[in-house]
Parts: C-alpha cells; structure tokens; sequence
C-alpha cells in the first residue's frame, strides 16, 4: 500500500511494522511527530506495544534499556538537546549490547536556540558504539528501521536512523508500505542469547574489573566490524522481498566520474542534480551519498572514491578546531591508498540553511579550478 | 552459586569464554563492600515487630529474613542507614564502628 507520509512518520511507520514491544519517549522538536503517531498506534492496537511516557530524554532512554534486557524489542526518537541529555544512556545501551533503535532528527545544537538541521547531535554520539544510518528521503527511513532492527539484533548493537529536520522530518512523500506478513518474515521476533529474567537469573552491567573491562570493548570492536557485510547482506535480502536494497552507501554515477562529491541525509540527494548538471556541460562528476556513517565502511568508500581525480566532501557539522566531520573521516579512509587523492573539505547548511544545487555548483566551481584546496575548512554561503 | 565464603574469583582466559555483555562475572562475590561502613546497623530482635520494613527498605540487598526475623548481612551492608530511618519502632541502631 502506498501513502504520502512526513518522514516523522515514516519512523513510526517502521518501528509499528518492526513490532516493537516497547517504546519510551519524551516530546522534542522537530521529532514530536514520530511519539505522537506510535502513541495513537498503541491506544488503538494497530501497535501491540507498551508505550512508556517519561519526564526527560535520560529516562526514556533508561526505560528503553530496562525493557530491552528482558528482551523486548524497543524503540525510541529524540533530537538534539534531547539526544545529548540521553548521552550516558547511549553508552549504557551499547556497552550492556542492547539492540535498542532509535530514530534521531538531526537538529542543530544551541545556544542559538535553533530547531533547523544540521548534523552535529548525532555526529557527537560519534563513539558511543551506536550504528549510524544516515538518510534521504521517507521510503528509506521506513525501510532502514527495519533493516536496523534486524541488524541490531543479530549483532546486539543499538542503532540510530537518522533524518534531516524539515527538509525530511516534515516533507511529504509517497512511500510504500510493506505487507506486514513480509516484514514478519524478515523480522522474525526479538529473541537474545541472555535476557534479565527469573527463569534464570543473572546480575547484568555491574562492577567490571581491569581484567574483563578490555575484553569486553574488543567484543564490541569485533562485532561492529561484522556490520558492512551484514548490512548489504540483509539489505539484498530486503530487496529479494520488497524491491528495494538498502547498502553503505549510494552511489551515483560513480563509475567513471573525475569529480565525486561525498554527501549524507536529503543533501545527498540534492547533490544529484549539480551531478546531472555537469554531465550535461561535459564535466564527469559523480555522488557517493553515505548512508552508513559508523560503522564507517571503509571498503567501499575505498573502492569508489579511488577511481576519483577530485574528492568533495560536504559537510552539514563541524568538528571544531579540526574539519568537517564527514572530510575527516573520508581523509582517513584514504590515507595510505594509491594516487594521494585531494579531498576537498567543504562545510554548508549549519542551522538549517538551505543546502541548494547552487550550493553544490559553487562547491563544484572551487574544486574544478583547484589543484589542492587552500584550506582545510571551505565555506559555502557564509557571509564572512 | 557458590557460597559468599569459598567464592573465587572469576577470571576468564579469552574474550572468547566471555559473554558479550558484563552479565554475571563474579565481581560482587569478592568484592564486600561491608568494608566501606563506618556505621553498622544492630537490631534489637526482643523488639522487632517482623513488619519487613528493613528487609524492603534496604538498596543492597543486606537485609535478609531468617526464622521471620532480620538479619544483616554485614558483607556487603554499607552502612547507610536507611534500615535504622525506616523501622517504625526504632529498633535497629547504627552503632560506630571500631577496627
């Protein structure tokens, strides 16, 4: 069935399909849309779920825990300020391997008191242990929170799906809804090796001495580097039942393009009109949007940015006193690689302005009619 | 379980024999935390109205109840008091300790 929905809906969409059992929440713009909907789900029983009302982020983030290590299927939504109140939970839930998913609308983080996107609340959870999708449009919100689950589950990773505030969170789109039966038999229940019970008692996240604390990080380690390969094999497996694959990353025009912008959320696809402007003026440009932000997929980002002269990468976030988040991390992907690439670090879009084919044009222009940047920070539309 | 006295301590040899998740590895066998306390509660029994205040009340777990009466478990009760604040008949004290 199709039905033109918010993106703040299409994550409620995606966890009422994913048979969540537990969703805890606190009300937070631009994200306020994703409760409401689960709440209305769960006082109507289109949603079998319990759903908890909190007083603060912490402890919806607490609650969700709670109820994960009995092991019931949990979710849960924020933004920002809400996200970075939850902070300590973050580590609770990925350290205790709870596979919790969360939806996070990339909100910028005040002072300015700001609700518009962009990407620095999810991008300083960075080393939290949490999986990042990042994404572009509502079909592929809806979609990811189903792969995610699967994901998360098979690994005990929690994960967050990301989308950008307005340009997603609030924009309609047609999306398809897959059959619940399908999505049952991609889903199948939450069942977890270990889970707090009376049955058989445990005593779970305590007092953990030098001699274990090491080991149980590297497990951690371990475990997310099985995610790349696990991701496409479950998003071929998507694609088997519903027609759509869900992969690393999306790549547009890649093969034999000279110039590659690197992008993430609704500016990765944004980034597709520039691109299909200059191959219209003769130039070989390409797109490699990230979907997957951490774990960071080395491999393939490896394997298409080097076919490259030119790496662009455009950054909604800063990490200040360094680069662009994003350029960080594509540098470090390529460090070590043959042809000593020139990435091109560029930073739009903070506080929600809008990130345009202009945008992209003058991103393109700087990099055309430059051997190296001038910079490690450029710029685009700032009034400096 | 083995008993809190012939407790070993668990050390694993391998991330592999280890769960994923800190979950039952043992710490709280070896490490009494009864050694913090700086006040340890006394019960006077020949008061005790059996109510299981002390027993609900107690955040460590310290109180257990023995034959229908209280009994502390100064292993791993800190001392914190909350047992002497909440019994209705006062009849358990915190008392200094002395090494």
């Amino acid at each position: 069935m199709k039905k033109v929905m918010m993106g703040n809906h299409a994550l409620s969409y995606g966890a009422m399909l994913s048979r969540a059992q537990v969703i805890a929440a606190y009300p937070i713009t631009p994200q306020t849309q994703v409760v409401e909907l689960l709440s209305e789900m769960c006082a109507d029983k289109t949603l079998d779920a319990k759903f908890i009302k909190v007083e603060s982020e912490h402890s919806a983030m607490a609650a969700c825990i709670g109820a994960s290590i009995t092991g019931a299927r949990t979710f849960t939504a924020t933004s920002a300020q809400g996200l970075a109140l939850m902070h300590e939970l973050l580590h609770w839930a990925s350290g205790g391997r709870l596979p919790v998913v969360m939806g996070n609308i990339n909100r910028s983080m005040a002072p300015g008191w700001s609700i518009w996107s962009d990407q620095n609340d999810s991008l300083s959870q960075r080393d939290t242990g949490w999986m990042q999708f990042y994404c572009a449009s509502n079909q592929e919100v809806l979609d990811t929170v189903i792969q995610a689950f699967k994901v998360s589950e098979a690994l005990a990773i929690p994960s967050m799906v990301i989308l950008d505030a307005f340009t997603l969170s609030h924009t309609y789109e047609v999306v398809d809804i897959p059959d619940k039966a399908k999505v049952d038999e991609y889903l199948p229940p939450f069942k977890p090796p270990y889970r707090l019970t009376p049955d058989d008692p445990h005593a779970f996240n305590g007092l953990t001495s030098p001699e274990h604390y090491f080991e149980l990080r590297y497990k951690l380690q371990k475990d997310m580097e099985k995610v790349p390969a696990l991701i496409e094999e479950t998003g071929r497996e998507y694609e088997k039942l519903f027609g759509r694959y869900l992969g690393l990353v999306d790549d547009y025009l890649c093969d034999d393009a000279e110039i590659i912008l690197v992008t993430s959320g609704t500016a990765g696809y944004t980034a597709r009109v520039a691109v299909d402007e200059l191959r219209g003026s003769g130039v070989k440009a390409g797109n490699l949007r990230m979907k997957v932000f951490r774990p960071f997929p080395f491999e393939v980002v490896q394997r298409i940015l080097m076919r490259a002269k030119k790496v662009a990468v455009v950054d909604r976030n800063i990490s200040y006193g360094h680069h662009g988040i994003f350029a960080q991390e594509v540098k470090s992907a390529l460090y070590g690689q043959a042809g000593d690439i020139p990435v091109f670090g560029f930073i739009a879009g903070l506080g929600g302005r809008d990130i345009t084919p202009a945008s992209f044009r003058e991103v393109v222009d700087y990099t055309l009619s430059h051997d190296t940047p001038e910079d490690n920070i450029l710029w685009i539309g700032v009034k400096k | 379980m083995p008993k809190k006295k012939d407790a070993k301590k668990i050390v694993f040899q391998s991330a592999d024999e280890m769960p994923m998740m800190p979950m039952s590895i043992g710490s709280m066998l070896y490490n009494k935390t009864g050694s913090w306390r700086n006040i340890r509660p006394e019960i006077r029994l020949e008061d005790c109205i059996q109510c299981g205040i002390c027993w609900k009340f107690c955040p460590d777990m310290s109180i257990g109840i023995e034959n229908e009466l209280p009994v502390v478990d100064y292993d791993y009760c800190k001392g914190c008091g909350i047992c002497a604040e909440e019994c209705p008949v006062k009849c358990i004290v915190m008392v200094e300790e002395r090494k």
